[in-house]
């Protein structure tokens, strides 16, 4: 039941690229089967205004939610080595990679970016799920490592935000190897008593989980998420058990000690500027709200950003949605038996 | 008002008082004064039998249900507080409040016990009765703290560490000791303050601090007047007796040379004017805060270790 086969005009999906998706389309939330008209959703930072089930963002998105002004400077990733081991299953691990290099105009599952959250010049690392599941190759790796040391150079809070299957099987020990790789480079950030903060985004998955995704100083999720190591689908078929209610939801994961927070996307960019500020000694950043009006967090209204902001593609059709998101695929969901 | 056993003589007057004023709406009676004449009396019994509290009443007064508890004290002098939840292991205890906020506005992290004030919170809580996990989360965010150079401020209240099989097996004493440890290696400021009762190895793991305040009705304590009574005389009935012998109060602590100072009560306790306490403990915090933040962190930690080193040890003169 992937998002978009329950569209109210199927001939569309396969008469027009995702790109350029008509602005009048309706859209069907997978949490409550509302119909939403996709200009709302976007303008409610893809938060379902029926049931406030929140669908995933690209990682263009999440910059443009998490920067001031929508502004920040994408840096250019070091090259890695392209399908080091001549990779194939039922398709070329390069065939793969060009497929989602076409739809996401990425050259890989992340974006590095820096610019300014409240004032504060801040680093953020972000995943492309719609790029093979936002799995880890070297290229992710390479993604992470430059980042952090990005805000060691600069001198900045770290924060990255993953939506990831996990390592990228198509890259075999060479994408395990980032599990390391990643833990050294955030390790820095923190050895550097720099704020090392994740922002864990449905799903987060596997090795990524595993690895520098579990270790933030903080540690804030996005309601809903599915966060956690194995499967939920491996997990019922090893133990022949029906998982519990919420199984390994964001806040399921707070109440096992997890996380720190699970916050709404729509205070997700305040709430993070409230954090780097404490912990940075900085003074509460613009828009100043009276610090001793214990009502602030109620009386906040809801921070919206312009919808014209969000210029990226309207969800892939192709790529399956929360809770049913299946670790064993590579995510792109291209060709699932 | 949730009235003590001891405080049944002043409760009967105050109840004059509401009664003659409601009568007074009616039919314009001048009570003015005989409503004076019996609020002085309160007040002037107030102060005679709060100022000679046995220890027993003053372990009623330190568990009083409307003393201001740990999350007052955060509404009250913390701003833009954000909780943080968690020890990454196991599970989030609500017996424990912690996050980063504001004191004065400068960045700080609190972390405290809540026992809750109605039967949700309460059970919210865990009555204030903290798991090896709420120790836990308290241990990881004196290490965030001191990773940020943010001074820790804690707010005891707990009748102990919560007594259960899943606790003992997940490593409450383990917990506990991580706790003090922790305490003693922190590099910033740590001032703690038992705001009502400080009970046993629940309340130490999160008191060990360069300044240790006592509000001037609390109790801090190795074991509960109750369970002492019922170990060492073998009868729970004793509790009174075993509250006497303990030397749990703020005043015993002093002479002791247990903690650094006490904070003046309201007349009547805490529960009567929570915004005088916190009007108190705001100027107390921002003195030694203020203080402490002009000693260099590898010099607060000797401190503090020397601090504990030298407690009861006999002096050499
Ligand atoms: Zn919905």
């Amino acid at each position: 039941m992937n998002w978009l086969t329950n569209f109210v005009r199927p001939k569309i999906k396969r008469l027009v690229q995702p790109r350029e998706v008509p602005d009048n389309l309706w859209l069907q939330c997978p949490a409550c089967s509302e119909m939403v008209f996709h200009r709302e959703l976007q303008k409610n930072l893809k938060v379902c205004p029926h049931c406030d089930h929140h669908l995933r963002v690209s990682a263009k998105e999440r910059l443009a939610i998490l920067f001031d002004n929508q502004k920040w400077t994408e840096i250019e990733l070091p090259s890695v080595q392209v399908d080091p081991l001549k990779f194939r299953d039922r398709k070329k691990y390069t065939d793969r990679l060009k497929e989602s290099q076409a739809k996401t105009g990425l050259k890989d599952a992340a974006v590095v970016a820096h610019g300014t959250m409240g004032g504060l010049n801040v680093v953020v690392a972000a995943f492309e799920f719609s790029f093979l599941g936002g799995s880890m190759g070297a290229a992710v790796g390479e993604a992470i490592v430059a980042a952090a040391e990005l805000a060691v150079l600069q001198e900045a809070p770290l924060i990255v935000v993953p939506s990831s299957g996990g390592a990228r099987m198509q890259e075999g020990i060479l994408s395990l190897m980032q599990m390391a790789r990643t833990t050294v480079a955030v390790d820095r950030v923190r050895e550097k008593n720099l704020p090392y903060v994740v922002l864990l985004t449905d799903p987060t998955t596997g090795g990524v989980t595993a690895s520098f995704a579990m270790l933030g100083d903080v540690q804030v999720a996005e309601p809903g998420a599915i966060i956690g190591f194995a499967g939920a689908r491996v997990i019922e078929q090893t133990i022949r058990e029906t998982l519990p209610e919420g199984f390994q939801r964001a806040e399921y994961l707070k109440e096992h000690g997890m996380v720190d927070m699970v916050v709404h996307r729509q205070d997700l960019r305040d709430t993070l500027v409230q954090l780097l500020s404490l912990l940075l000694h900085r003074d509460p950043a613009a828009p100043v709200v009276a610090l001793d009006d214990p009502s602030r967090k109620q009386k906040r209204p809801r921070r919206r950003i312009d919808a014209k902001q969000l210029t990226s593609p309207p969800p892939d059709p192709s790529v399956p949605d929360a809770g049913l998101f299946d670790p064993d695929s590579n995510g792109d969901g291209s060709d699932k038996a | 008002m949730h009235f003590l056993e001891f405080e049944k003589p002043i409760a009967e007057i105050e109840g004059k008082i509401a009664e003659l004023r409601h009568m007074s709406d009616g039919d314009g009676i001048n009570i003015a004064e005989e409503v004076s004449r019996l609020q002085g009396k309160v007040n002037k019994d107030l102060r005679s039998t709060y100022a000679k509290l046995t220890p027993w009443q003053k372990t009623q007064v330190a568990r009083h249900p409307e003393r201001p508890h740990c999350l007052d004290y955060i509404s009250a002098l913390i701003t833009d507080f954000l909780p943080l939840a968690g020890d990454r292991n196991y599970s989030e205890d609500a017996a424990v409040i912690g996050g980063l906020g504001r004191f004065q506005g400068r960045s700080v992290m609190v972390i405290g016990q809540e026992k809750g004030h109605n039967t949700e919170s309460r059970l919210k809580h865990n009555f204030g009765m903290a798991r090896p996990e709420g120790y836990r989360k308290a241990r990881r965010l004196m290490e965030l703290a001191d990773r940020f150079s943010l001074p820790v401020l804690t707010l005891v209240d707990t009748a102990g560490a919560y007594p259960g099989v899943g606790a003992e097996e997940r490593g409450q004493a383990e917990a506990i000791a991580r706790c003090i440890e922790t305490c003693l290696n922190l590099r910033v400021p740590i001032i703690s303050m038992i705001i009502g009762e400080g009970g046993s190895g629940g309340a130490i793991a999160l008191a060990t601090g360069n300044v240790v305040l006592m509000l001037e009705h609390s109790i801090y304590s190795v074991i509960s007047p109750e369970g002492c009574a019922s170990i060492l005389w073998r009868d729970g009935d004793q509790a009174k007796t075993a509250a006497e012998a303990l030397k749990l109060t703020a005043q015993d602590l002093d002479r002791l040379g247990i903690i650094d100072g006490i904070i003046t009560e309201p007349v009547g306790g805490a529960h009567r004017n929570h915004q005088e306490v916190f009007s108190k403990v705001r100027d107390i915090i921002a003195n030694h805060l203020q203080d402490l933040l002009s000693v260099e962190g590898g010099q607060l930690r000797a401190r503090r270790r020397e601090k504990y080193l030298a407690i009861g040890r006999l002096s050499e003169t």
